[in-house]
């Protein structure tokens, strides 16, 4: 495929690895955090881990929408679902994130729930259309990526009259969720692996604010291997420099000032959320959005008057931790023991992007060799 | 979540595009973009083009890519 295998080119990654080893100080450490869960895929996926020098340290970040959703959130889907008697739809990933009570969409849709596993914001919309007679739900979940095509469908629906669908907003942002985790200093961060399709939307100088408040270095990163091995080299010898500036790896996709029209789409349709809570990072100020009051008619927390509901996490598991990048997930009691991806009992397990699912996959039995 | 693929425009129409992904045809909107033509590759996620990608950029990457390989093998 164009555009892929190119940037897939193992003798290429193998040299790419060898100048890094060259260039970095043994003397230090390299810890760097990937934001994205798309990237911590890449990593484990294609063996990058193993093609680095000892020094340099991958850091698991918060980037993957359905690890930081809170469980209430979930919670308050189902009611949607039971109470109100709606079709819900949403994307796979969430079906069987774990929600409380040991609850979950898929459980909640083997009880007779119509819940609906949708690809786009279309196919939503098409429900809509096709069932007058029931409300529809859109279960939207995202970061800077996603938020613009629910954009999109809102203002379809606008147009078109679809009184019946509506939107369960769960947005939120990336540079806030950066900012809060390099404010907190828990994890102790040398440079940061930036979003690659965040960024096409959100533009490159959307990080700028982090990199010279915190002092960090941030490159933006394609999620090829190849994208990602030259983005580790770019951070190394920013490192070595002591500089810390935001630096696009991945320009054949992302602009400095990213997708003017998705840009503005997106503020047509949202604005800030003053509070938002994240699993794992608390509640955060700014950092997600909700549908403008123009549009409240879409708005199914509106429509629907939800309510905010609290639910504990489950007992043991990590993923808090592992989220604000303080913990690996082979660090989890529960980890590939009573949590697993057939039985995931923690947001990150359930997710294909989630940091103990890549490590499930793709690192287990060289976790238990070298603990061995 | 975020990931998005490749894929080549073969048909447009309005905001709606037919992109081919290695051979498989999808409808796709293309109301996130400016311009888009037939040939261009865009970068599709949840059935919308979120953004083109510039084949001189790329290549510019993949150039680089040559020049260390190339001095990686004269050292």
């Amino acid at each position: 495929m164009k555009y892929v295998d190119e940037f897939r080119d193992g003798d290429t990654a193998r040299t790419l690895a060898k100048v890094i080893r060259a260039e970095v100080d043994p003397e230090r450490n390299y810890r760097l955090m990937e934001f994205c869960g798309g990237h911590t895929h890449a990593i484990f996926r294609f063996g990058i881990v193993d093609l680095m020098p000892d020094n340099i340290r991958f850091i698991h970040g918060p980037g993957c929408p359905v690890c930081v959703l809170p469980a209430g959130r979930i919670e308050a889907a189902i009611r949607l679902v039971e109470e109100e008697g709606v079709i819900l739809c949403t994307y796979a990933d969430l079906m069987r994130v774990p929600a409380g009570k040991r609850d979950s969409l898929q459980k909640s849709k083997a009880r007779g729930g119509d819940i609906r596993m949708i690809y786009s914001p279309t196919d939503a919309l098409n429900l809509a259309r096709e069932n007058r007679e029931k409300q529809v739900v859109f279960f939207a979940i995202g970061f800077e990526t996603t938020t613009p095509p629910t954009a999109a469908a809102i203002k379809i629906a606008r147009a078109e009259n679809l009184s019946n669908f509506s939107v369960f907003c769960n947005h939120v942002e990336t540079p806030p969720a950066m900012m809060h985790i390099l404010s907190a200093g828990e994890a102790k961060i040398d440079g940061i692996l930036g979003p690659s399709h965040v960024s096409t939307i959100i533009g490159s100088n959307a990080y700028a604010d982090c990199c010279d408040k915190y002092r960090v270095p941030l490159v933006i990163a394609g999620f090829e291997p190849l994208d990602v091995i030259q983005s580790v080299l770019m951070l190394v010898r920013q490192i070595n420099a002591g500089v810390a500036r935001v630096e696009n790896q991945y320009t054949r996709a992302v602009s400095e000032s990213g997708n003017e029209k998705a840009k503005a789409l997106m503020s047509e349709l949202f604005e800030q959320r003053p509070l938002f809570e994240w699993r794992g990072l608390g509640v955060l100020p700014e950092s997600a959005v909700q549908i403008r009051s123009e549009f409240a008619d879409f708005d199914a927390e509106k429509r629907f008057e939800m309510k905010e509901i609290a639910t504990a996490d489950i007992k043991g598991c990590i993923c808090p931790a592992v989220l604000r990048g303080m913990n690996n997930p082979d660090e989890c009691k529960l980890f590939g023991t009573a949590c697993t991806p057939e039985d995931p009992k923690g947001a990150c397990m359930v997710s294909s992007e989630g940091a103990c699912a890549a490590y499930y996959s793709y690192g287990r039995y060289r976790t238990a060799e070298a603990k061995a | 979540m975020c990931l998005a693929v490749p894929a080549r425009v073969v048909e447009l129409s309005g905001d709606a595009a037919i992109v081919d992904l290695d051979g498989i045809r999808k409808e796709t909107s293309t109301v996130l973009l400016d311009e888009v033509a037939v040939g261009d590759y865009v970068l599709i996620h949840v059935g919308y083009a979120l953004e083109r990608i510039d084949p001189v950029e790329a290549a510019k990457t993949l150039k680089l890519f040559d020049e260390l390989k190339a001095m990686d093998a004269e050292s």
